[in-house]
């Protein structure tokens, strides 16, 4: 069987041969073909499985509105699921699979759903899985997640690139069918910047399927002039394969521009995809429209299609539908199909127009058409034998973009259509087919209208278009959307929502065009309602007795056509979706053998083992003993810094702080805690003060971005004339704590300056200078309880500053910490961090009610006073031990009073940190315990129901070591 | 969405970070008899408007200027764009 349906003409390219199979079989076709019409060329009709009744289906279209011929394209990790074989260029070596069939597609087991259709009408899903309630889980939902869906994925990492781009253009022609050609044409000539975007891979619309010419010429000859003509025009740029998915707001137009997908790997360097983002002042949508089906018992049967798609196959594609062919039109434009077949010297076993009383009634033919059965005008029916039937019941304008912005279209009563309706998006031109004209002339001359008007809006004069001599038939239509009869006739075929269906919906009460979508799934396909939106509401409308236009329709949102997963996400994938922040000690730490966690998008040391640990409380254990016993330091660079300098900065700070600041003498510390209007705690950290008008803030390491914010807000809105001046330096220093007893003996070494107690006291600050001469900062302040300082660098001497400390602290056996026994250690001494600091915690709540000044006005001090926040019984931070030291605790228990149920009702708080104290031997918790300060001493049930743990616990102060503060004044 | 920056002509809206209603700018004073319901008032209570509304972005990837953008929510029409700190002065914010 060697391309038995390829007739002669067209507008392929026969000197070439491409080879492709389709389930394993091999086949041939010529450049220029889709995948469906190399197939039909091969007499291959059957390309598919409906969704629900798995019915054999073929394509009924030859473009993106095709709702049956679905395939999986590709093999290996290229494969491709649902792509429509319509728009699938042929290349050599193609291969594709048919899908939603097993064990193949001629002999589908599943067939036998369409036998019990009858339990699968509209809304089966709602009724049918409905009890006993017990078997969603276990039995209805696998067994709907396995029948559902349509191809499959290969689950192999994609290996191709996709990309995204930007461009800009005066106007933006979305369609280059007579009406986008004759927009680009006048927009250009006039030296407009145009982009001409197509989603076909060539260019012309209707005009590469129609026989009528254009001027005099082919109406692929008159496009091929004007392209070339386009393409000499620098202002213009050309785009084929390039579907405009989208219009968004403010003149932004989402398109895919399909690269790479004719060919079997993409090019060394090119991307398979690339999501554009156009920035249009103007956008002429010039998209066409889409033919409609009539409805009739068993429209559904492979060899079944729409005229317009006959008409194309046989003159652009050169490929026979079938070689007897029968019509069912509404209108004119079906007898076309006729003729032009008839001049292609096929026959045409029956021409049976709607008009003239006569239709369709039935069809027979298992996996392909054999027969229909005609009525007459008369009544008499009669069994027509033919292989093919072109359905002709109109045509729809493709206005989808007219309602992404929720434009509502219109009825036209002289075309039986929707038509671009008012509220599209500002600057979104309607022309052509795609407003509602359905003549080449009318076509050449409103896209050409389109330009001259979009071209005056921007100030250009336009330049001539002589329009060119074109059809001008007038739309003769007479609607008719389905045959009555006692089958089952198709409205949307993809999701095999029928005439039936919709009646059902009717009798049920689900009458508006919104119920009737999400009842029936109407409309919910992949082609998103293309084939049958309008077809179901009309027959609705005919339930209801009312006219369309009263009926109403849905609308569309993007995208137009499915974009892939790949395209959207572009290069922001696997190790490139989010950067990765690096500290300045990161490559000696990394030479240490460090362990790292993502925190935020840093990657910190989380602890650094040494030969021998095999566990990582081993590590932890002995860096916090050894940091307590002598010295440790650890890369703190991450804190958030905002220099913040001006005469006003004092005032400032005072008022975004809780606690008070200006009274701060130069070269102290001070922690500062900082609310959220609402009272709630934002963030906690330690200013600095510098010099006079010269601070330095330290934030969280994930607040250091929303703080920064939340100070422009304040500086820029509260209090504009303050003299304020902000700057993020979180990556100019590179900040070190130096921690432990041995602490300032060690920074003795690198410090150019005297440090002792008395020079340096704790909560002392200072610009000083390190190694002999480099400037630096040092702040005397502890986060682990111990003697300790932070000392920052310019962040490029990190690295070296890293290894000149830890060289001093060879002699006092300092170690590196990580972020593991930084947290253990601030446990111990009992200060907030992440856990704590939730979102939901006050100052009361943290045991720290008594900072918050109420002498000054200041971010959230108000709030913060509200009767339920300052409740004496409500819930403060505690520190929390198990009564049997060798039980460990878990992080989220609940406490609960001893003998009471672990209900809700009897939930006392909960554990926000725990760790292992190797300086006490056992599990330390802090926690929320309501009236938490009022119980210490208490023993309490601390309960985890999902890891089904339970230990009863002491609740002690939350300053497990050092709570006189002895040490960090040493 | 495009906004057209006072100082830096049009931007796209993703270099921008929403905040919300720019009455936000009017705070009240902490100190003020009755600052609790003056508060609850300016922290709470909300219009939700559909159409003209004035609200504050924050130029993050830009350079940090805090905007008061005047956008239609039904069309996402833009029809002014201030400094908010232009639009602070003019309600009688200084310090």
């Amino acid at each position: 069987m060697s391309q038995s349906n390829r007739i002669p003409g067209g507008l392929i390219d026969r000197s070439g041969t491409l080879s492709f199979t389709f389930d394993g079989r091999s086949y041939q076709g010529h450049p220029g073909d889709t995948l469906a019409s190399g197939l039909l060329a091969n007499g291959v009709r059957l390309m598919g499985r409906s969704f629900k009744y798995h019915r054999p289906r073929g394509p009924i279209s030859a473009g993106s509105d095709e709702p049956n011929a679905l395939v999986e394209l590709r093999t290996g990790a290229r494969q491709e699921p649902n792509t429509r074989a319509t728009v699938a260029e042929l290349f050599d070596g193609l291969s594709a699979q048919s899908q939603n069939r097993w064990p193949s597609l001629a002999f589908d087991a599943l067939a036998i759903n369409d036998r019990l259709s009858p339990f699968f009408a509209a809304g089966f899903y709602y009724k049918t899985f409905m009890w006993p309630a017990a078997f969603w889980e276990k039995v209805y939902e696998p067994i709907i997640r396995r029948a559902a869906g349509l191809g499959s994925l290969s689950r192999l990492p994609d290996p191709d690139v996709y990309d995204k781009g930007f461009l800009h253009c005066d106007i933006l022609v979305i369609g280059a069918g007579p009406s986008g050609l004759a927009a680009a044409l006048t927009a250009g000539r006039s030296g407009a910047r145009v982009i001409l975007a197509d989603e076909d891979f060539r260019m012309g619309g209707r005009l590469t399927a129609e026989t009528q010419g254009v001027g005099g010429l082919s109406g692929a000859d008159w496009t091929a002039q004007a392209l070339a003509e386009l393409s000499g025009l620098p202002n213009v740029r050309l785009m084929t394969r390039t579907t405009v998915v989208g219009a968004f707001d403010h003149g932004i137009y989402g398109a895919v521009e399909r690269v790479s997908d004719h060919v079997p790997v993409p090019a060394e360097g090119k991307p398979r995809q690339i999501l554009w983002r156009i920035y249009a002042r103007r956008a002429i949508l010039a998209a066409g429209a889409t033919e409609r089906m009539i409805a009739f018992e068993d429209n559904d049967r492979p060899g079944i299609m729409l005229a317009g798609a006959v008409r194309a196959y046989a003159n652009r594609w050169g490929v026979a539908a079938g070689r007897r062919v029968a019509v069912f039109t509404n209108n004119d434009d079906g007898l076309r199909t006729a003729a032009d077949l008839r001049a292609k010297g096929l026959e045409i076993a029956a021409v049976i127009d709607s008009r003239k009383g006569e239709e369709v009634t039935g069809s027979a033919g298992r996996l392909g058409l054999r027969s229909i059965k005609v009525r007459d005008g008369s009544g008499r029916t009669r069994t027509v034998e033919c292989d093919a039937l072109a359905v002709s019941g109109g045509w729809n304008p493709n206005l989808h973009l007219t309602s992404h912005h929720r434009g509502r279209p219109v009825w036209d009563e002289a075309i039986a259509a929707f038509v671009p309706g008012p509220g599209g998006p500002a600057g979104l031109l309607p022309a052509g087919a795609a407003a509602g004209h359905l003549t080449t002339h009318g076509a050449l001359k409103t896209g050409a209208k389109a330009a001259a008007a979009a071209l005056a809006d921007l100030g250009h004069k336009a330049a001539a278009f002589d329009l060119p001599e074109a059809e001008d038939a007038p739309v003769s239509i007479t609607p008719k959307w389905h045959v009555p009869g006692k089958g089952r006739a198709w409205v949307d075929p993809q999701n095999d929502v029928t005439v039936k269906d919709v009646k059902l919906a009717h009798q049920e009460g689900f009458r508006s065009v919104e119920h009737l979508k999400r009842y029936t799934t109407l409309g919910m396909a992949t082609d998103q309602g293309k084939a049958g939106n309008v077809l179901g509401l009309a027959v609705m409308a005919e339930m209801t007795g009312q006219s369309i236009p009263e009926t109403g329709t849905t609308i569309y949102r993007p995208p137009y056509t499915p974009v892939a997963m790949g395209a959207l996400a572009g290069r922001s994938r696997e190790k490139d979706f989010k950067p990765t922040r690096l500290t300045p000690s990161h490559k000696w730490a990394a030479e240490q053998g460090a362990v790292f966690v993502e925190v935020g998008m840093w990657l910190r040391a989380q602890w650094f083992p040494k030969p021998g640990e095999t566990h990582w409380r081993q590590s932890v254990d002995r860096e916090v003993l050894a940091t307590r016993a002598s010295a440790g330091i650890c890369d703190v660079t991450t804190l958030g810094k905002i220099d913040i300098q001006g005469k006003d900065a004092g005032a400032f700070l005072n008022r975004v702080y809780a606690n008070t600041f200006a009274t701060l003498p130069v070269g102290k510390v001070r922690y500062g805690l900082m609310l959220r209007e609402d009272g709630i705690v934002m963030d906690d950290g330690t200013t600095a003060r510098l010099a006079e008008d010269e601070w330095v803030m330290t934030t969280t390491t994930a607040n250091a971005v929303p703080v920064f914010r939340h100070l422009e807000f304040c500086r820029q809105c509260l209090w504009p004339d303050m003299d304020v001046q902000l700057i993020s330096t979180t990556e100019a220093w590179a900040q070190f704590s130096v921690a432990g007893p041995n602490a300032r003996r060690l920074l003795e070494k690198v410090v150019d300056q005297d440090i002792s107690d008395a020079a340096f006291p704790y909560m002392a600050c200072a610009n000083i200078t390190v190694c002999g001469g480099l400037r630096a900062r040092l702040f005397r302040i502890s986060f682990s309880g111990e003697l300790a300082y932070e000392i920052a660098v310019p962040t490029r001497y990190g690295d070296a500053m890293i290894r000149a400390l830890m060289k001093a602290g060879e002699e006092f056996d300092a170690v590196a910490y990580g972020t593991e026994a930084l947290g253990v250690m601030r446990v111990e001494k009992g200060h907030v961090a992440g856990n704590e600091l939730n979102g939901q915690s006050t100052a009361l709540n943290m045991g720290l009610g008594k900072m918050v000044s109420k002498k000054k006005d200041a971010i959230g001090m108000v709030l913060s006073q509200r009767e339920g926040m300052v409740a004496k019984d409500g819930l403060r931070l505690v520190g929390v031990k198990p009564v049997d030291p060798s039980q460990p605790l878990t992080a989220g228990s609940h406490f609960i009073a001893m003998g009471k149920p672990a209900t809700a009702a009897h939930d006392d708080g909960w554990l926000t940190s725990v760790v292992y104290s190797p300086h006490l031997g056992h599990s330390i918790a802090l926690g929320y315990l309501k009236d938490g300060s009022a119980r210490m001493g208490e023993r309490l049930r601390t309960v985890n129901l999902l890891k089904k743990t339970e230990v009863e616990v002491e609740i002690v102060s939350p300053h497990f070591i050092d709570p006189e503060g002895e040490r960090l004044r040493a | 969405m495009i906004i057209n920056h006072p100082l830096l002509g049009p931007r796209d809206a993703q270099e921008f970070v929403y905040l919300g209603d720019a009455r936000l700018i009017g705070r009240p004073d902490g100190m003020d008899e009755g600052a609790a319901q003056a508060f609850h008032d300016h922290v709470f209570l909300r219009d939700n408007p559909a159409g003209e509304h004035r609200e504050l972005w924050f130029h993050e990837q830009g350079d940090r200027s805090w905007l008061v953008v005047t956008r239609n929510t039904v069309t996402h029409e833009i029809t002014k764009v201030e400094l908010a700190r232009d639009v602070a002065r003019a309600l009688g914010r200084s310090k």
